[in-house]
């Protein structure tokens, strides 16, 4: 397949193994005291585990899997929410497919469908915009989720939805923002990271400007990084030679991609119709200031927490659920006291076990949830 | 039982009507005129004709294939009814025939039940039909009893059928996955993930063109084959819902067995590959409708492998991967990329990730 197999040629990839072992000889890590990268973003995580790269890479680099999983860090009552928007006869509600297995206190969105709820997957607001025009007697709500990823795609069908003057359209908005969270993430007292991979396609829309922080107050290096295998080794390759040479910047591994202004047309869009929200609950991570996003007031006709009343209530995470920790990075999945025991992708405890990019569920999947116990 | 001559045959009904409507369901002319119609032009074949409540087979029919007889069922409720490579018909009996070709057995008599919602178009009832006929003859198998029921609209969508098989299992032909041992090879009949793909777009809704159709066919000549040059085989299963993956799971589990395979030997289409790279799904879970894993002794891989490559269904054979070791249930993969993952059971239905 041209333009995916040059990325995965395990020639290349030999070659940057022996020169990024190299390179950690040089900085004197060992498996005791590894150099710890967080790959802040869910499709890295994903990567890492499908082609088997953590087996490849030194035991002295530690790779910490970030809270890049839009789905993962979605908390419990905004899914309450969500399966009661759903459950309101004259609505279909539309989705992604991974979040119908997220837990909610009482019910996923997989339950209440199957207790009757219209709820249809899509794999794009258009087809939720394009349900809107065929139904019009019906109120069609689409489940807005993802980082700056996916914010455009809902804010242009917004968009698009008014030039049309549709009314039965509306988002019940979940995007988040990934700068506040890499800011709470680096002022966590318990943690500690040497470097991190950069989100590839979040920085195809912000670009590479809005992590400057990182370098310049926290003096971390910080690569964006591409999905493709030779892509992560790159960057880990990247992140190290900053380290060796006592450099904190902020590059750019996934140029074909990742403009360093970003997407101007996509933030315009996003910038029209969205505005930050004062916080917003993650789950595991708690409440962090400015990361979430909500409808401005001249689009409010378009907002489904506005259209319909939401219980919006704030349901703690699970006690035994240590999704927090290992989000931070603090703990790997398998320490979890509930990993591969009453957590597994069958029945999850913690959104980290739901989808495929979430930490936990990618362990269990990829590594074999015995085999990442052994290895601890 | 010879005193019933070809002269007692009744005439056949035949339908005026373009729709199904609950009156064809309701056991009386129109019923009779349906099934006449639909089914038996189609089916033809003496031990249907009769129309009795049951097909009335002599065992030595039975007896002259075999020392055990094989059974077995399935329901087919495909959406959409036709896509590229088939119909829900052709899926019906290609699917019954190969869940008894892959226990070793040759598959004899099928019977056909039908849920049909009402206001189906009964031209797409004998489109069905001929694609079911068409498939029992290419299988050579004949169906020979059957069913129908018309249930309310949104009671079914539109055709659900439901085919059971019978066929006898030669004296010797012992397939088991416990039988499977560490060194044994594991093989595939050809590209894998078609069936899954061709659905998915056939769908419409991911507004993906391509031209992938579904390898839906009749396994039983190839595992005839397979099993006449290597009698030693260990084990069949055809690779349907869930795909290799959770074949190979099942094996793993039944045989406790672990089993690496080599991603790099999975034969598997450009436009599959690219389909499932743009959704995030993954082919070894897709579903197939003729294809399925062999697992051989060592020694009879290459030989397996020539056998099933000069069949029209096998003439991209591979051998996928090895069992490598007793004692461990898993399946383990090696990247393309060079490391070594798990290959685990899918939880659910493979769902598309958002980004």
């Amino acid at each position: 397949m041209k333009y995916v197999d040059e990325f995965r040629d395990p020639q290349a990839a030999r070659g940057l193994i022996r020169e990024i072992d190299g390179l950690v000889a040089t900085l004197g890590a060992t498996a005791a005291h590894p150099i710890r990268l967080m790959e802040v973003c869910g499709g890295h995580t994903h990567s890492i585990f499908r082609y088997g790269i953590e087996g490849l890479l030194p035991k002295a680099v530690e790779m910490v899997h970030g809270p890049g999983c839009p789905v993962c860090v979605l908390p419990m009552g905004r899914i309450d929410d969500a399966v009661a928007i759903a459950e309101r006869p004259q609505v279909i509600f539309t989705t992604f497919g991974d979040a119908l297995r997220v837990p909610g206190s009482k019910k996923r969105l997989m339950q209440a469908k199957a207790d009757g709820a219209d709820i249809r997957i899509v794999y794009s607001p258009m087809d939720a915009l394009a349900l809107a025009r065929t139904h019009r007697e019906r109120d069609v709500v689409f489940f807005g989720l993802g980082f700056e990823t996916t914010m455009p795609s809902t804010a242009l069908t917004v968009l698009q939805a008014e030039r049309e003057g549709i009314t039965n359209f509306s988002v019940f908005c979940n995007h988040i923002t990934i700068v506040p969270t890499i800011k709470a993430i680096l002022d966590s007292p318990d943690l500690h990271i040497d470097g991190f991979l950069g989100p590839g396609h979040v920085s195809m829309v912000i670009g590479t400007k809005p992590y400057e922080f990182v370098a310049r107050h926290y003096r971390r290096p910080l690569v964006v990084a591409g999905f493709e295998p030779l892509d992560i080794l790159q960057s880990v390759w990247m992140v190290l030679r900053q380290l060796i040479e006592g450099r904190a910047e902020i590059e750019n591994q996934y140029a074909r991609i990742v403009p360093k202004a970003g997407n101007d047309a996509a933030l315009r869009a996003v910038a029209r119709v969205y505005e930050l929200r004062e916080f917003f609950e993650w789950r595991g991570l708690g409440s962090i200031d400015h990361s979430g996003i909500r409808f401005r007031a001249g689009y409010a006709r378009f907002d489904a927490e506005m259209r319909f009343a939401v219980p919006s209530i704030r349901i703690a995470d699970p006690k035994s659920c240590q999704c927090g920790e290992v989000l931070k990075g603090v703990l790997k999945p398998w320490q979890c006291k509930v990993f591969g025991t009453s957590c597994t992708p069958e029945t999850p405890v913690g959104a980290l076990m739901v989808s495929s990019e979430g930490a936990c569920a990618a362990y269990y999947r990829y590594a074999g949830a015995r085999r990442a116990k052994d290895a601890a | 039982m010879n005193d019933i001559t070809p002269s007692t045959r009744r005439r056949r009904g035949v339908l005026s009507v373009n729709t199904v409507t609950l009156a064809h369901g309701g056991g009386g002319k129109a019923m009779k005129d349906l099934i006449d119609d639909v089914f038996v032009s189609a089916f033809d074949n003496p031990l249907l004709a009769p129309l009795d409540d049951q097909a009335r087979i002599a065992l030595g029919e039975f007896l002259g294939h075999g020392d055990r007889l094989a059974f077995t069922t399935d329901s087919y409720v495909v959406d959409p009814l036709f896509f590229p490579g088939g119909d829900i018909g052709r899926l019906a009996v290609c699917g019954t025939v190969n869940d008894l070709a892959v226990g070793g057995a040759t598959p004899l008599y099928l019977s056909c039940a039908a849920i049909i919602e009402e206001g189906c178009p009964v031209e797409l009832l004998r489109r069905v039909a001929r694609s079911m006929a068409d498939a029992a003859r290419e299988a050579g198998v004949k169906i020979v009893t059957g069913d129908t029921k018309v249930v309310h609209r949104n009671a079914c969508d539109k055709l659900f059928l439901t085919t059971s098989g019978v066929g006898t299992i030669r004296r010797g032909t012992e397939l088991d996955a416990r039988l499977v041992r560490a060194g044994d090879a594991v093989l595939v009949n050809g590209m894998l993930g078609d069936h899954g793909a061709a659905i998915l777009a056939a769908r419409g809704d991911l507004a993906l063109d391509g031209d992938i159709a579904s390898d839906c066919a009749p396994l039983n000549g190839l595992t005839r084959a397979l099993l006449e040059t290597c009698p030693a085989t260990r084990f069949m299963r055809d690779a349907t819902r869930g795909g290799v993956a959770t074949l190979l799971n099942e094996v793993a589990q039944a045989g406790a067995v672990e089993i690496l395979i080599d991603e790099e030997a999975l034969p598997i289409r450009e436009e599959v590959r690219g389909m499932c790279e743009i959704l995030g799904l993954d082919p070894l879970y897709l579903a197939n409708e003729g294809k399925f894993v062999a697992i051989v002794p060592q020694e009879d891989a290459e030989s397996a492998l020539a056998t099933m490559r000069a069949h029209p269904l096998g003439r991209q054979a591979r051998m996928i991967g090895r069992v490598s070791r007793q004692c461990e249930s898993r399946v383990l993969m090696r990247t393309l990329f060079g490391g070594t993952r798990i290959v685990d059971m899918l939880v659910g239905d493979q769902l598309p990730r958002i980004c």
